[in-house]
């Protein structure tokens, strides 16, 4: 017996070790994604990071040194690009500052609530996990700076995965390309939803699309916000094929936005809040809205000499607005996105006449007569109605006509607001 | 000069000292995680982690030792992943010992010997991989034969320049 295990002993601890090994393998595949081996790979991360850290800060110092003392060539010439540049983007952002504040008053509508990126940490890309098999990246920023588990990561670009392993100084961050990542998009244009996934050889596609769906190649992706952790709309990538997968399914490939294959420095979204969407009071004060306000001797006018173009008779025009508060019944007025009721309405309104504008309809409609009265929506009780839609388009109401506010008549009022389409 | 018999009394054993068994595995997992971050291919078509074991494992000519070498560095490279702890570690136990037990009886010291040897354990290497991860933990990952063959002939092209430069640090015993 002896020499038999003599003779077999390198075979017998192969075994042993092989065994051990494949043991560990079946606890871990049985209990899942567990914390189990957290500490392990901390300590593993510990052993393996400083010199990473160290490459990173010779290579980063080097590159700085060179870069911001010899090598500036162009520096000039691309200063006067990027002045241009930044004023290009500030018409353009004139532009969207109008659209977005269209559409949080329309959220304000739906009482939607939506999710702001609160707090952002930036971390520097140290190092992968060395495997073509595993897409994870090490990045040198860990619990002391705020970082948690399954906060996502971005850059500028679009998304970059989510955080999965933290240590206080360290973290692993799970790139979407790895097979293990799954993330909720939506498609841009056709508002189509489905489960981003990487695959095997390190490509993105998009899951769960019906195969009766039409998805053309060049079509942007972004976060649905349904997997709790990215929030919603922020861009993903771009569609690059399109195919027949299996089980009733497209399969779409997707070109990241973010290059996951060249990371350097990423965000980690620390902070997130949720808030019920509220119209900004600064955009789109409307001409009607200050006449009302500083024009307090304007006389009542009947309702039915008041309607204006949009509003149907019999209506206080009060309750046009969304955050009107309204005659308790019979209330109908229409504009383009139907009607709103509000059961909280106890505060009379002013029968000062205005004018519905199809799909823009402000939050300051109802004529209040001072900021302390400023109406408030009341989600719970606020409803919006299809029927009723007016046809006819209703006024809108010019800039001179806003223009003509007698501004200093009431200093504590506020200025008004140019309310002319950019 | 190379030892080049294959007789068991003739054959020479090297052995290390502790700064170089603890540093070459340890910096060549560094490196395997660093650069990838600039050349994202080297990941793919380079295995510093697995030369080294069979350069170790071959010069060594233990079994248990070359096992036991494998099985570290396989797992602190499972470590550092995100998959599963131990598929690493599995495929390159075996490795170590094959290349062990190959070294007690094949000139394993001309650069010849080494290319073949080095491109046979990967492909040696792929194959449990891919056969644990499947069988093992139902992962879904596939072996493409082609790009296997040429990261094979890539590591095995680069483990003969790397056992040269780590033949200086071997010490007769």
């Amino acid at each position: 017996m002896e020499s038999v295990l003599g003779r077999y002993r390198n075979l017998i601890i192969l075994v042993g070790v092989l065994f051990l090994q494949v043991l560990g393998l079946a606890v871990q595949v049985k209990k899942g994604e567990s914390q189990d081996t957290r500490l392990i790979r901390v300590w593993a991360l510990r052993a393996v990071t400083p010199f990473e850290r160290a490459l990173v800060w010779v290579q980063t110092s080097s590159g700085n040194v060179w870069h911001n003392y010899f090598y500036l060539r162009g520096v000039r010439a691309e200063n006067r690009q990027l002045k241009e540049q930044i004023e290009q983007m500030r018409l353009e952002q004139v532009r969207l500052s109008e659209d977005a504040a269209q559409a949080r008053r329309l959220q304000t509508l739906l009482s939607f609530k939506e999710q702001f990126i609160s707090k952002t940490v930036a971390a520097q890309v140290i190092g992968t996990s060395g495997s073509d098999l595993s897409r994870i990246v090490t990045v040198d920023k860990g619990e002391n700076a705020g970082i948690k588990r399954d906060m996502a990561v971005i850059t500028s670009d679009g998304i970059v995965g989510k955080v999965l392993l933290v240590s206080p100084n360290l973290a692993q961050v799970l790139l979407i390309s790895d097979q293990s990542s799954g993330v909720g998009a939506i498609l841009e244009k056709s508002r189509l939803q489905g489960v981003l996934r990487g695959t095997a050889n390190g490509e993105v596609v998009l899951e769960r699309v019906m195969s009766d769906e039409q998805v053309q190649p060049g079509e942007n992706v972004l976060t649905s916000g349904g997997d709790q952790i990215f929030p919603k709309g922020l861009p993903v990538g771009t569609v690059t094929k399109v195919g027949n997968g299996k089980d009733l399914f497209l399969n779409i490939k997707i070109k990241p936005a973010a290059n996951l294959s060249r990371l350097e420095e990423v965000l980690v979204l620390t902070g997130k809040q949720e808030r019920e969407v509220v119209a900004d009071d600064q955009v789109r004060v409307r001409a009607a809205d200050i006449l009302a306000q500083r024009l307090p001797s304007v006389p009542d006018k009947p309702a039915t000499d008041a309607t204006p173009a949009g509003v149907a008779p019999g209506a206080s025009p009060a309750s046009t607005g969304i955050n009107a508060t309204t005659k308790p019944a019979g209330t109908t007025a229409g504009n383009a996105l139907g009607t709103v009721k509000s059961a909280s309405g106890n505060t009379p309104a002013k029968s000062v006449a205005v004018p519905v504008q199809p799909g823009k309809t402000s939050g300051k409609t109802s004529a209040p007569t001072s900021a302390a009265q400023k109406p408030k929506v009341n989600k719970a009780s606020t409803e919006v109605k299809p029927e009723g839609v007016q046809d006819e388009p209703p006024a809108q109401p010019s800039i001179v006509e806003q223009k003509q506010a007698p501004v200093a008549d009431q200093p504590d009022a506020p200025p008004p607001q140019d309310n002319s389409p950019q | 000069m190379p030892i080049t018999y294959t007789s068991g009394e003739q054959i020479e054993v090297y052995r290390f000292s502790l700064p170089v068994t603890i540093g070459v595995p340890l910096v060549s997992l560094i490196v395997q995680a660093y650069v990838p971050k600039y050349f994202p291919g080297f990941a793919k078509y380079v295995d510093l982690p697995l030369l080294v074991t069979i350069f170790f494992a071959m010069a060594r000519r233990n079994p248990v030792a070359g096992l036991f070498t494998g099985a570290i560095i396989g797992l602190v490279q499972d470590m550092l992943g995100a998959g599963e702890i131990g598929i690493y570690g599995i495929a390159k136990t075996v490795v170590g010992y094959g290349a062990s037990s190959l070294g007690v009886k094949l000139d394993v010291e001309n650069a010849g010997a080494r290319l073949l040897v080095t491109l046979g354990f990967y492909l040696v290497h792929s194959a449990v991989y891919f056969t644990v991860a499947r069988g093992l933990v139902n992962s879904t990952q596939h072996f493409n034969w082609g790009t296997g063959f040429l990261a094979g002939l890539v590591n095995a092209f680069l483990g003969v320049i790397l056992y040269f430069v780590l033949d200086r640090f071997k010490q007769r015993t």
